[in-house]
C-alpha cells in the first residue's frame, strides 16, 4: 500500500491565508493544488513535506479563464479539463486544446491544474512549453507584492521553478495576436503516457510574412523553446523549405535521453517531425485554411 | 483530524489522519468496498468515484480534500432495488468478466452519460480511456454504456436482471 509520510494539513481559504501558510510554516510546506502530480511523489515518498496547504478551496476563485488586455489570462487552479472546453482558447490559442487533448487521461484531467503542472515542472509536461512558446508569462504572488516571469524563464531546471518558499503562482498570461495560429504535436506510447517528445509551435502573420514565431519543445531536454529555429522563421513566408530548416536546428537544440521511451536519435528524429507537423498546422490555422 | 463529506446523499463525520486517501477512507472506513484499489499509482482506474458529479481517481485524492464535497459511489448506483441503466447495461451486453474494472467503468459510465446522454462510440472509449481492463479487450464494456444511452430509463429490480 502507498501511503504518504505523515504530514501536518491545512486548507487555504484565500489566496492571503496560503501566502501567510506559507511563510509561518516555512520551507518545509508546500502547496497542494489537483493533488496529481504532488501525491503520487509523495506516495513513493519521493516528496515528504512536514506541511501541506491544501488550494482545493481556491479551486473557485483561481479557476477562470478569460480575456482581457489583449490577452488571456488563466487562474493557477483553473483544471485541465476546463482549458480542454474552454471555446476562447480553442479559437485564439489552439495550441492549448491540442495539448490538453493528450495531457494523461480524462479522470486525472478533472483534477490536474495548470498552476499545478507548472510548479511540478516535470521536463514532460506539455503546458510549460505550449507557454513558452506562446510568450506567455507566470504571475507569481508573494505577501510583499507580484512579479511577472516570462515562461521562458520560469523553470531553472527539472523539477525546479523560480517560484520562491513563500511565494504562489497564481495566474498565467498569454498574448492574443492577430494573424496567429498554433498547433501541438505530441507522440505517446499509450494512452494516459508522458511524451516521447511533443513539439508546439505558434506563428504569427501579417501580410503572408511571418512576423514572430514561437517554438516549444517538450521532454527532449535542452531550453523549453528554440529561439534560433523562431529566428530561422522570422520574415519568411509559411513554406515547406522554411518549416524543413527551422525543424533541423529544433532537433539540434534539443538534448533528449535514451530511456524506455526511446533512443537519443529516436527522439532528435520525432523533435524534427513534430516540428514540421506543428508548423504546418499553426500555418493553416493563421490562414484560416484549418479549424 | 475531523471530516465531513457526503456520500451517496448520506453525510459522514470521521475522525482521520491527514495522510488518508479517499479510497481508503471509503473502504476503511466506511465499509463501502465496492470501490476497488489497484494500482496506487493513478493509472488503472479502478478506484474511480464521482467527486461533485465528475469521474475522480480516489487513490489520488486525500479523504482531507474531499470533505465537504459530493462522492458517489458504485453503491450509490442502485436505488431501492432498482438498477441504474449503465448497472443493467454492464449485465446485459456482458461488460465484465472478473469484475475489477468494473465499478470504476460504471462510475465513468454514469457522469458520461449525464453530461452527454446519446455518446458516440469515439465518445464512450474517450471517457474510459484513464481505466484498463484486463479481460474484456473494451469492445463488450462500450456496447454496456451504448446499452445504458440507449435505455435511459431502464428500470428493472435486481431480482429480474439476477433470474
Amino acid at each position: 500500500m502507498q501511503v504518504p509520510a505523515p504530514f501536518a494539513y491545512e486548507r487555504a481559504t484565500s489566496v492571503d491565508h496560503a501566502l501567510e501558510l506559507l511563510e509561518r510554516l516555512g520551507p518545509e510546506a508546500r502547496l497542494l493544488a489537483g493533488g496529481h502530480s504532488l501525491l503520487p511523489m509523495m506516495k513513493l515518498r519521493v516528496a515528504a513535506p512536514e506541511h501541506l496547504i491544501d488550494l482545493d478551496p481556491l479551486a473557485v476563485q483561481l479557476g477562470y479563464i478569460r480575456e482581457q488586455a489583449g490577452e488571456v489570462r488563466i487562474g493557477a487552479m483553473t483544471r485541465h479539463r476546463e482549458i480542454l472546453a474552454s471555446d476562447l482558447l480553442a479559437r485564439r490559442l489552439t495550441m492549448f486544446t491540442d495539448a490538453e487533448r493528450l495531457i494523461a487521461d480524462p479522470l486525472v484531467r478533472n483534477r490536474g491544474t495548470i498552476g499545478g503542472a507548472l510548479c511540478q515542472a516535470d521536463p514532460a509536461e506539455d503546458l510549460s512549453s505550449v507557454i513558452a512558446a506562446l510568450q506567455g508569462r507566470a504571475v507569481i504572488r508573494s505577501r510583499s507584492g507580484e512579479r511577472e516571469v516570462a515562461m521562458r524563464e520560469f523553470h531553472v531546471g527539472p523539477y525546479e521553478t523560480v517560484v520562491g518558499e513563500a511565494e504562489m503562482l497564481i495566474e498565467v498570461r498569454v498574448p492574443l495576436r492577430e494573424g496567429a495560429g498554433s498547433a501541438y504535436e505530441k507522440v505517446k506510447r499509450r494512452a494516459g503516457d508522458w511524451a516521447v517528445a511533443a513539439v508546439g509551435a505558434a506563428l504569427w502573420l501579417s501580410g503572408g510574412t511571418i512576423e514572430g514565431a514561437g517554438i516549444g519543445t517538450t521532454a527532449v531536454g535542452g531550453g523549453v523553446t528554440s529561439e534560433r529555429a523562431e529566428a530561422a522563421l522570422v520574415g519568411e513566408r509559411p513554406a515547406e523549405e522554411v518549416f524543413d530548416r527551422a525543424a533541423e536546428i529544433a532537433a539540434e537544440d534539443c538534448d533528449p535521453v535514451a530511456d524506455q521511451r526511446g533512443s537519443v536519435d529516436y527522439k532528435r528524429h520525432l523533435t524534427a517531425e513534430l516540428t514540421r507537423r506543428a508548423l504546418r498546422r499553426a500555418a493553416a490555422r493563421a490562414l484560416g485554411a484549418e479549424a | 483530524m475531523q471530516i465531513t463529506m457526503t456520500v451517496n446523499g448520506e453525510e459522514y463525520t470521521r475522525e482521520v489522519e491527514p495522510r488518508m486517501l479517499l479510497t481508503h477512507f471509503l473502504r476503511d472506513e466506511l465499509g463501502l468496498t465496492g470501490t476497488h484499489w489497484g494500482c496506487d499509482t493513478s493509472n488503472c482506474g479502478t478506484c474511480s468515484v464521482l467527486m461533485d458529479g465528475d469521474p475522480v481517481k480516489s487513490c489520488t485524492v486525500l479523504a482531507a480534500t474531499a470533505s465537504g464535497h459530493q462522492i458517489r459511489t458504485v453503491e450509490g448506483l442502485e436505488v431501492d432495488g432498482v438498477l441504474d441503466p449503465v448497472q443493467q447495461g454492464f449485465s446485459e451486453m456482458h461488460g465484465l468478466q472478473c469484475g475489477f474494472c468494473t465499478p470504476g467503468m460504471m462510475m465513468t459510465a454514469r457522469a458520461l452519460l449525464d453530461e452527454n446522454p446519446n455518446p458516440t462510440e469515439a465518445e464512450i472509449r474517450e471517457a474510459i480511456s484513464g481505466q484498463i481492463c484486463r479481460c474484456t479487450g473494451y469492445a463488450t464494456i462500450v456496447r454496456s454504456i451504448r446499452w445504458a444511452a440507449d435505455h435511459p430509463a431502464a428500470a428493472t429490480h435486481t431480482e429480474e436482471v439476477a433470474s
